[in-house]
């Protein structure tokens, strides 16, 4: 078994009257692909946000890699190596694809108090970056305005650019959202390749792609972790079935 | 005696806050609605007041300068927003505030052009321009009850429409969501047009009625403006109720501070602190309002955005 | 020194900035040969114009490097002008003559102010953070009107210009002129290489996406904090060179429609251009200068010339000559 990289003990959000994030516990192992499913509204973003740094919870703790992280802030996790990638997909439109990544890279090698020296100039993290994009498949499209990307593409560099800051661990948020089949694929290969490098822990509504891809599966409802098994367990679990309704859990084909 | 100085004060701050509502009604929904920042606000303001000292000058009588002028402003509003102002709407806020500080400059100079840079008089009518007694000893001048008076029925006047009428509940979902109130049909180019003429005509009142008590003089607009701009902060971009608890609030702190500050200064530290730092401290005491109130309620009083 | 150099996979994009050598170069030239040609043309007053003109293409350089490049709209920025100029003044009247002390203490001074200013703002965005920048303006303005020692609302005439050293007056106007036009070539240069620099290239990705910038590991606070702190001391020496100037220093400086004209001249020139506020303050003054000898109403000119320029040219007039990257 391996060892532990991120452990959530007892996270509680309230809003107002309105819990969010019912004392939820689990645990994520290094190397393994975790997906985190439920039905809509369980609290999967705002259990993202507190595990990223962008929300703080109420009560519980966050321990990475031995470490408690509950009061870092975003950009220290980051550098700790836990990052994350956005459900509605976040990067720099304005910039080129290349420039995206580039500038992930910047962040964990040396300060940006640089003044002087052109950061054009700085060749070896161009090519690295340049690398990071061929492995997310968007190795033809680095001049490219990333506004200028299908779809699928920005899906791809967002998830190239959580890559690019070397985090050990990353929290995709739906990767696969608003993806078509073929894109979906496409994703899936990636995240699989991924396996055992990195530690993924992923959101997503996608059953098929879940099923497919995860070591692990925890089930997030109303709030709380109603289950953490294995995918034949977790198919297998009549909680799961309930809380579902048969809604998107369906018997994959 | 203390006492009739508050009450003093109070009524002094009732009528400048009412007055700065006035203005900051037409500004909130302006970019509360369209995300618009209009610099040239301050100039509608203005020209209303220079409008009204005209007409008075021109009838003999102040209320149907007033009344004149009022129109008049409306009608300037309008126009404005015809020509220029819709081609900013669709903008970024830094071409707004380039494109509106340009209109203000031209407002200026125009004004200038027309009327020369020493103030105007304009007089209160007759048979308010003296005081009343509404307290045993204590006297307060008809025409700021006047103003007050103006003040409340307008207010008045405007809760009703914002609340009670069919465009009122238009403007309400413009400010709380304008692609859905687009989306569902809500009339926005000429609804827009009549926000203007009606923020214009505010403006025209408020400067209107202040003309007499500050001077009607070219850039008036400019120190009102700012205020206008903190009410809405800390009222709540968009809400008119925010506007007028804001106006109410800037307008006594600023009013009462500038008298009460020094005097307070003036007990406890000296005449010398009264002197240098008692106007001083009164000045930012708005600034400081609006930095209290946005420390515990980061978007304004009354936020009109969900 | 060289170009920055293009990406490796050849895109030019909004974060590199070219000095412009081809026009740049001979322009410097010009400026450098200025005080020889104004004898000709009638005299000195044209070197103050043009000194005049440097240094408000400083400080609207400065404002463009927060708003512009950082995206961070502040509406007090010549409240830093001010606090430069005051600082410089200050000490002006205390006796102390040496520029090698006012400008550096102007800047430091004024870097101070920034820093804790900056620290309470930044924490704010949008609508709010322009409001709160302007409130620390108008208290700094109401500050200067109450210190009665030092001038309060009339403000302070200054003596002397101060001196270099070295036989070097500033009285002189050439010496004067040479010394602005090599402080602000100093500075232009500066902001040019911190633009495509690390720190520019990444104030201008937290200008594009903020959130983003937190989730890849920037402490996106205290990098605009610093551009904060560096557009502060650069306004502050605008400041004080504008106070040598005029050998006057007044709350004035500090007004909100002060900050609103630094403005305009970075919107007019070119938001986010690296030239955009030197263009800004060119045009915008030399305008003034032209228009009001030929009539008193020269600011309703102004107000239609710039009123034209949004209507027509929507990212200022850097954008009629340069074009950006990939659309």
């Amino acid at each position: 078994m391996n060892a532990v990289l991120l452990q959530v003990d007892g996270l509680m959000k309230r809003y107002g009257g309105l819990v969010a994030t019912d004392g939820v516990s689990f645990t994520v192992r290094a190397g393994e692909i975790h997906a985190l499913i439920g039905p809509n509204g369980a609290g999967k973003t705002t259990l993202i946000q507190q595990l990223s740094g962008a929300l703080a919870p109420d009560a519980g703790a966050i321990t990475f890699d031995g470490a408690d992280i509950t009061p870092l802030s975003m950009h220290e996790r980051v550098h700790r190596g836990l990052a994350r990638s956005y459900q509605i997909t976040s990067i720099f439109t304005r910039l080129s694809v290349l420039d995206n990544v580039a500038l992930a890279l910047q962040a964990r090698s040396g300060g940006s108090l640089r003044f002087w020296r052109a950061a054009r100039a700085e060749v070896q993290r161009y090519e690295q970056a340049a690398a990071v994009l061929a492995r997310v498949g968007l190795g033809a499209r680095l001049a490219q305005n990333a506004g200028a990307l299908s779809h699928g593409e920005q899906r791809q560099l967002e998830v190239g650019i959580a890559l690019a800051t070397g985090a050990r661990l990353l929290l995709l948020d739906e990767p696969m959202a608003g993806m078509g089949p073929d894109e979906s694929e496409r994703m899936v290969s990636l995240l699989q390749g991924l396996r055992g490098e990195l530690t993924l822990l992923l959101v997503e509504h996608d059953m098929d792609a879940v099923f497919r891809l995860a070591d692990t599966i925890s089930v997030l409802v109303a709030g709380r972790i109603i289950a953490s098994r294995s995918p034949a367990a977790i198919r297998a679990d009549a909680e799961v079935r309930r809380a579902y309704l048969g809604d998107e859990f369906e018997e994959p084909v | 005696m203390t006492g009739i100085l508050f009450l003093e004060q109070a009524l002094n701050g009732l009528q400048f806050g009412l007055m700065l509502f006035l203005l900051a009604a037409g500004l909130t929904l302006v970019f509360g609605i369209m995300d618009m920042i209009n610099l040239a606000h301050g100039s509608l303001y203005m020209v209303g007041a220079y409008l009204v000292a005209a007409a008075t000058t021109a009838s003999g009588s102040f209320w149907i300068g007033l009344v004149a002028g009022v129109v008049g402003a409306a009608l300037f509003g309008v126009l404005l927003e015809l020509t220029v102002l819709r081609r900013l709407y669709t903008r970024d806020h830094l071409s707004q505030v380039l494109g509106t500080f340009a209109i203000l400059l031209m407002c200026n100079e125009a004004v200038r052009f027309i009327w020369g840079s020493q103030p105007v008089l304009l007089s209160p009518p007759d048979s308010l321009s003296g005081p009343v007694e509404l307290l045993p000893g204590f006297h307060y001048p008809a025409y700021r009850l006047l103003i007050i008076g103006v003040g409340l029925v307008v207010a008045l006047g405007l809760w009703g429409l914002i609340t009670r009428t069919r465009i009122g509940m238009q403007l309400r979902a413009g400010a709380s969501n304008r692609e859905m109130a687009l989306a569902m049909g809500v009339p926005v180019r000429a609804l827009f047009t009549a926000l203007f003429g009606l923020g214009a005509a505010l403006c025209a009142v408020a400067g209107g009625l202040l003309g007499p008590l500050l001077a009607v003089q070219v850039g008036m607009g400019e120190s009102i403006l700012i205020l206008a701009f903190v009410v809405i902060v800390i009222g709540g971009i968009g809400s008119v109720r925010g506007a007028l608890l804001g106006a109410l609030l800037v307008g006594v702190v600023d009013t009462a501070g500038r008298t009460l500050i020094p005097l307070l200064f003036g007990a406890v530290l000296g005449p010398e602190a009264a002197d240098n730092a008692g106007p001083a401290v009164a000045s930012i005491l708005i600034y400081v309002l609006m930095a209290a109130v946005l420390f515990f309620k980061p978007r304004g009083l009354f936020p009109a955005h969900g | 020194m060289a170009e920055p150099v293009q990406t490796p996979a050849g895109a030019r994009s909004l974060l590199d900035h070219a000095l412009g050598w081809r026009w740049a170069l001979p322009l410097f030239v010009f400026l450098l040969a200025l005080p020889l040609i104004t004898p000709l043309i009638g005299g000195d007053f044209y070197l103050g114009l043009a000194a005049r003109i440097l240094i408000f293409a400083l400080a609207a350089t400065s404002l463009n490097l927060i708003l512009g490049f950082g995206g961070l709209v502040s509406f007090g920025h010549a409240a830093f002008v001010g606090v430069g100029a005051y600082t410089a003044g200050v000490l002006l009247q205390e006796g102390v003559h040496s520029a090698w002390i006012l400008w550096p203490a102007a800047m430091v001074v004024t870097a101070l102010f920034a820093a804790v200013i900056g620290a309470i703002c930044l924490r704010t965005r949008g609508v709010y953070f322009i409001m709160i920048t302007l409130a620390f303006a108008q208290m700094l303005y109401y500050l200067a009107i109450s210190t009665k020692a030092y001038g309060g609302d009339d403000g302070l005439s200054l003596a002397a210009r101060g001196t270099l050293g070295g036989g070097l007056e500033l009285a002189n106007e050439r010496t004067f002129y040479w010394t602005t036009l090599a402080l602000v070539t100093l500075a232009l240069l500066l902001v040019w290489r911190l633009l495509n620099a690390r720190f520019g290239h990444a104030l201008q990705a937290m200008r594009e996406n903020e959130t983003r910038m937190e989730a890849v590991g920037f402490a996106v606070y205290g990098h605009r904090l610093m551009a904060f702190v560096i557009a502060g001391a650069l306004a502050g020496l605008a400041g004080a060179l504008l106070a040598s100037l005029g050998g006057f220093v007044s709350p004035s400086m500090m007004q909100w429609s002060q900050s609103g004209l630094l403005m305009v001249m970075v919107i007019l020139g070119g938001v986010g251009h690296l030239w955009g506020g030197v263009i800004g303050a060119v045009v915008f003054l030399l305008l003034e200068e032209v228009l009001s000898h030929y009539t008193i109403y020269w600011q309703f000119v102004l107000g239609a010339a710039l009123l034209a320029v949004v209507l027509v040219a929507p990212n200022g007039l850097m954008s009629l000559f340069r074009r950006r990257g990939t659309p």
